[in-house]
């Protein structure tokens, strides 16, 4: 099981450049123009990113986040979510590279395959940034009357926090 | 604006609690550690990104992604029953599905905005039922493959980033449903 979880990934890039290859299609070029495409994405959310941890930093000396976990604690404790990632519950929905870098600052305190930094790994992996989202899709659409689209989303979210904590004591104990 | 908010509050309450619990000196040097933590963390996850965006362009050249698509269709047909039968609509709602199934976030907005927009010449202002779904399933992930977040952890050290995939298609497939879920419900009742 590790082995085939392990050759997932190797095994997805030869399969994928030899469907490219068989398709005639300029695989170096592709592969060069998408890695470029990356770095943009990169150089994207750097300023958000360096912004956020800033604060975010500032928050965990300050002893902020422990008050805040210790006050929704048992809350959690009780759904099964770790209390650690209550940073990153809040921030979730509303800013992707924050959250990245409240994700990131979980797994480096406990490391990336503790329970703590799994659970934050499958939120992370597994809900998108609502508030942006929403503002992207209505702002195009000139939507001024959004009915139901936040309450539902949020909905979604919030079974994905839950299920993330649940999949991943069902999964790795 | 919502960003200014959370910066302003999340500053505010640090130095506030900073002060309150005598770190007042910690906080201000983990400004300035927390800034040169975003630049090594955004250094960290560049290579694992690019390459990972490089392969997703293959899959879209190779015309994975249009297969993908035509697979779609009987689904996404269910999920936007008043645009079935448009099919540029549906071409942009299943090119933006497929897009978002391989974690192609850069490709997926930019459809998916199409489709809204067409969406949105029956019904101007207001966001319809099937508008109202198209935002709901973007805004829960279904991306087959975390790629960031497997960066993400690769840069924490994990020997194995891709060990959480199951665990994340089970708990992406929980969240999809369930926000599909409430919007129907409140389709009926949310007038």
């Amino acid at each position: 099981m590790e082995l085939a979880m392990a050759m997932v990934v190797p095994g997805l890039m030869l399969g994928v450049s030899l469907w490219g290859l068989a398709r005639k299609v300029d695989l170096w070029g592709a592969l060069t123009d998408g890695a470029g495409e990356g770095l943009k994405v990169c150089v994207g959310i750097a300023p958000a990113l360096i912004c956020l941890l800033t604060a975010v930093y500032m928050l965990r000396a300050s002893g902020a986040l422990e008050l805040l976990g210790e006050v929704l604690e048992p809350a959690l404790t009780a759904v099964g979510i770790p209390p650690e990632t209550v940073g990153l519950l809040l921030v979730r929905p509303v800013s992707g590279s924050a959250a990245l870098g409240v994700g990131a600052e979980l797994m480096a305190a406990y490391g990336p395959d503790s329970p703590v930094g799994r659970t934050a790994a499958v939120m992370l992996g597994s809900t998108e940034t609502t508030f942006y989202t929403v503002a992207v899709y209505f702002g195009a659409a000139k939507i001024a009357r959004t009915r139901y689209a936040i309450p539902a989303a949020l909905c979604a979210d919030l079974v994905g926090f839950l299920a993330a904590g649940w999949a991943v004591r069902l999964l790795f104990g | 604006m919502a960003m200014a908010v959370i910066w302003t509050v999340m500053v505010g309450a640090a130095i506030l609690c900073g002060l309150a619990t005598g770190r007042a000196d910690a906080v201000a040097a983990a400004a300035l550690e927390g800034a040169g933590a975003g630049v090594e963390l955004c250094l960290s996850m560049a290579g694992a990104l690019c390459l990972w965006m490089g392969v997703m362009e293959v899959m879209r050249r190779g015309g994975l992604a249009r297969g993908l698509s035509r697979l779609l269709r009987p689904v996404l047909g269910r999920l936007y029953p008043d645009f079935a039968r448009e099919g540029e609509v549906m071409d942009a709602v299943s090119a933006n599905v497929s897009a978002n199934l391989l974690g192609l976030g850069n490709a997926a907005t930019p459809l998916g905005l199409e489709a809204a927009r067409r969406m949105a010449r029956r019904s101007p202002g207001v966001a319809s039922d099937s508008l109202c779904m198209l935002v709901v399933c973007n805004t829960a992930s279904i991306q087959l493959i975390p790629a960031t977040v497997a960066s993400l952890r690769a840069a924490a050290g994990c020997q194995t980033p891709f060990d959480i995939l199951p665990a994340v298609w089970l708990t992406s497939a929980l969240s999809v449903t369930a926000g599909i879920l409430a919007a129907k419900l409140l389709a009926r009742v949310w007038r």
